[in-house]
């Protein structure tokens, strides 16, 4: 793969008009996506948290169960941030992480947390509001 | 890596740098993120507890309700309006305003200080709530 030491071809003009992965912009598009969406939710779930503060356990119970807003709130914002924090993680790693193999289970593991913490606090959601 | 790659300069990081406002945003930008990551556990945590049931949620509301919770919920407000105020300033920057002087300066300061005004005025309405 690497280039021959003395060779003057630089690695730009090794992969020229070999074609793009196809993936060019769309991290740091999703980036800026999901950024956009998590200004009001992050709004929203500040005033969520601070509602929750000090309630007992029937209440919260009544909080998500009784009403519409609190769970979709809570939803479309654990949704938009485990998949915001899984890019914005990615990129962390991607800058400080240099050991090839070290780097690939960062982005696994990374991946494998984001999607855990979401699916987590999903599924608590969905069940604290429909049993 | 081959020979070439490992004669090529890298630029020079942070350490050369005098340290400024704008920069100290960047970083701290990075961090509160690297910090909500892992914050995203207390929030999940709690929500899991409440699922769980009365006995859980217990455990939980007890440890939010603590001093120690009580301080670890302030820092994950205001590392999560932080961030956000930060966003909204990469937002501006992304559109190609704010990025001279003094308006980057003017854009660094209001994050940190709306950041923690913020903060400090939801934990106030909470307190005056209860």
């Amino acid at each position: 793969m690497a280039n021959d030491p003395g060779s003057l071809r630089t690695a730009l003009g090794r992969v020229r008009f070999l074609g793009s992965a196809k993936s060019g912009t769309h991290h740091a598009w999703h980036m800026r996506v999901t950024s956009v969406a998590l200004v009001p939710l992050s709004i929203l779930f500040v005033w969520l948290v601070a509602s929750l503060v000090g309630k007992d356990y029937n209440a919260v119970r009544a909080m998500f169960a009784d009403r519409f807003m609190p769970a979709t709130v809570m939803i479309l914002f654990i949704a938009t941030s485990a998949y915001h924090m899984m890019l914005g993680m990615q990129t962390i790693i991607e800058d400080y992480v240099h050991n090839e193999i070290v780097k690939t289970w960062s982005i696994m593991g990374n991946l494998l947390f984001s999607i855990m913490v979401g699916f987590a606090g999903l599924f608590a959601v969905l069940k604290l509001s429909l049993t | 890596m081959s020979e070439v790659e490992r004669r090529r300069p890298l630029s020079p990081h942070l350490q050369v740098y005098r340290p400024m406002l704008t920069m100290m945003m960047s970083i701290v930008h990075r961090i509160t993120g690297a910090a909500l990551y892992v914050g995203a556990l207390l929030l999940v945590y709690y929500l899991v507890a409440a699922a769980n049931g009365p006995g859980s949620f217990a455990t939980a509301a007890w440890l939010y309700g603590s001093i120690v919770g009580q301080i670890i919920l302030f820092g994950f407000t205001w590392a999560l309006l932080h961030h956000l105020l930060g966003g909204v300033r990469h937002a501006i920057w992304d559109t190609g305003y704010g990025m001279d002087h003094p308006a980057r300066e003017y854009l660094a300061q209001g994050t940190a200080v709306g950041g923690i005004t913020l903060t400090a005025v939801v934990w106030a309405l909470v307190y005056l709530m209860h």
